[in-house]
């Protein structure tokens, strides 16, 4: 399966995100997505990058990108600004996991979430073997990586029920970007969430 | 260094004879202001760009003087062919503002109704009027709308102010190391610094000219005191240390650690140069800067009267205008749905750093002007 944007979580949010929608991309890395939904369907776009590099990149990539760190939260941006708030393979590096997806809701109306599963079967079979687990969505050695949150599917929708956030829309994909339907949590690499607030 | 020097330049006067009503209510009936330009105004004279100066700035911003190759613009590093404002794509326009002493009508200039230097006379001038005459200076260059207008510190408040008081005129503004407002810490040290000039016996009232004297020291203390500012704790501490001139305590209070030594030099300097009278001004200037009176403080309805997109920057290090004044502009231009783009620097020479040469804050405005529409 080929993925426009080399990303397949990029592709499901790209889908879900209607023409004309305010978008905030967090964690925006050079501006990608953000780049991809302008151009594509006309969305009005904002992301936020810690890295020097892809904020330069971001703006080079005619992106508005605000340089600035998601632990610290989201006080430059007014309650509701945004249709839709996109948190794409961030969250498992965030230490304020609650502290962030409430940010989400505040600023705006829906809270985009994508992360590895770290049930994913490749992964649980890693660690049988005595290993933590290096693969397609969790690309890194366990010293070298940014990753410091490390959960399943099951555990991130005991969060939301815990946190009253109530789950739209749930995608699954394996490793090569295919969707998964049966066992997710068992044969799912990447989840990818539609996350509203009761109001 | 990227890029190249604009070279030689020579620096233009430009005379205006209709009356200018200041924000203090005075008028100043003429006026000149000198500028320099570098690059070409295209024939549809929409690449031009203005860049505002800060407290001690003027018109010479790049390039050398033909008799005085060792005179180099104050932001030279960052015009030419290949720098981030490329002469090869963009009209470069610097001026010296009014109220400045390097050419440009200010107090010691001579009022042509007395004869006389206009001293103290000289009407306190505010932002908003600095961007009322360069308006009138864009109207005699023939360029309608800036493709972008960008300053630090006091430059970047012009860019804002720009942005706001002329929305159809300003397409982006890039506002450097600024604030929307001074703090009370920034007003306490401006205060300072024109006590130091107000008090000394030398000032006269701000008629010293007519004594043959100048206010020098308390011009180059309001300097010593200002640079201090300037610098962060870190790269003092980095530069200077506590190394003394001799090895020993001299158990005296002549010039000892090499830190006194820099700043009494760099007062000396300024001091030899500068109008007090200016001094006095720009400070004034930048403590009543706060265009969100206009709207009873709600930044965010002033910045919805603008129309250009943003760029703004700060440094990690900046502790007169820290990163967390850049981002209540950033904040407002946010809540109004302007494009805005915002870069926190990580360099290490406080507040000075937006005249710095670095690799990574060169490369944000250069990335963000390649993609302005001219």
């Amino acid at each position: 399966m080929t993925h426009t944007l080399g990303r397949p979580d990029f592709d499901l949010i790209a889908g879900w995100i209607e023409p004309g929608h305010r978008v905030l991309d967090l964690g925006c890395g050079d501006g990608t997505l953000l780049r991809h939904l302008i151009d594509q369907r006309g969305v009005q776009g904002v992301g936020v990058e810690i890295d020097d590099d892809n904020v330069l990149a971001a703006i080079r990539n005619g992106i508005n990108v605000i340089q600035g760190n998601l632990e610290r939260g989201l006080d430059e941006f007014a309650d509701q600004a945004f249709d839709h708030v996109v948190l794409s393979r961030t969250l498992q590096t965030v230490r304020h996991t609650e502290g962030i997806l409430a940010e989400m809701l505040r600023v705006g109306r829906e809270a985009v979430v994508s992360f590895p599963n770290f049930a994913y079967w490749k992964n649980l079979r890693s660690v049988l073997d005595g290993r933590m687990p290096v693969s397609e969505d969790l690309p890194y050695q366990w010293y070298d990586s940014p990753n410091v949150r490390f959960f399943t599917l099951l555990d991130f929708e005991a969060l939301c029920d815990k946190m009253g956030l109530i789950i739209r829309e749930r995608s699954v994909l394996d490793e090569e970007g295919n969707p998964v339907t049966n066992e997710v949590n068992f044969l799912g690499s990447l989840a990818v969430y539609r996350l509203t607030q009761n109001r | 260094m990227p890029g190249y020097s604009v070279g030689a330049v020579e620096s233009q006067r430009a005379h205006f004879d209709q009356p200018l009503h200041l924000r203090s209510g005075g008028i100043l009936p003429a006026y000149d202001l000198v500028y320099e330009t570098y690059g070409t105004l295209n024939a549809a004279k929409s690449n031009a760009i203005l860049v505002c100066h800060a407290l001690s700035g003027h018109h010479h911003i790049a390039g050398h003087y033909r008799d005085q190759p060792d005179n180099i613009g104050w932001w030279d590093n960052i015009v030419g062919p290949g720098r981030p404002l490329d002469t090869d794509r963009y009209f470069i326009v610097g001026l010296n503002n009014l109220g400045g002493c390097h050419g440009s009508t200010g107090p010691s200039s001579i009022n042509p109704a007395t004869g006389k230097p206009w001293g103290a006379s000289f009407p306190i001038i505010a932002v908003n009027d600095w961007v009322h005459a360069q308006a009138r200076l864009a109207d005699r260059l023939g360029i309608d709308s800036w493709a972008a207008v960008m300053g630090g510190s006091l430059g970047g408040m012009q860019a804002l102010r720009w942005s706001i008081t002329y929305p159809e005129r300003v397409r982006n503004a890039i506002v450097i190391a600024a604030a929307p407002k001074l703090s009370a810490q920034n007003i306490a040290f401006n205060d300072v610094a024109r006590q130091a000039i107000l008090t000394d016996p030398d000032f006269h009232g701000g008629n010293y000219y007519e004594h043959d004297t100048r206010p020098v020291r308390g011009l180059r203390l309001a300097r010593m005191l200002g640079h201090i500012t300037y610098l962060s704790d870190d790269q003092m501490g980095e530069k200077f240390g506590r190394e003394l001139r001799n090895s020993a305590f001299s158990f005296g209070f002549d010039v000892e650690f090499e830190v006194e030594s820099y700043l009494r030099y760099q007062g000396d300097k300024f001091a030899g140069y500068f109008d007090a009278n200016t001094y006095l001004l720009m400070t004034k200037a930048l403590d009543y800067f706060d265009p969100s009176r206009e709207d009873d403080g709600n930044l965010t309805a002033t910045m919805a009267r603008t129309k250009a997109n943003f760029l703004i920057a700060s440094f990690t290090t900046d502790w007169r205008f820290t990163p967390a004044r850049s981002k209540e502009i950033v904040a407002a231009l946010l809540a109004t749905g302007r494009n805005v783009s915002y870069a926190e620097i990580d360099l290490n020479f406080g507040h000075d750093s937006f005249l710095m040469e670095d690799a990574h804050y060169h490369g944000i405005v250069d990335a963000y002007l390649r993609n302005i529409k001219l």
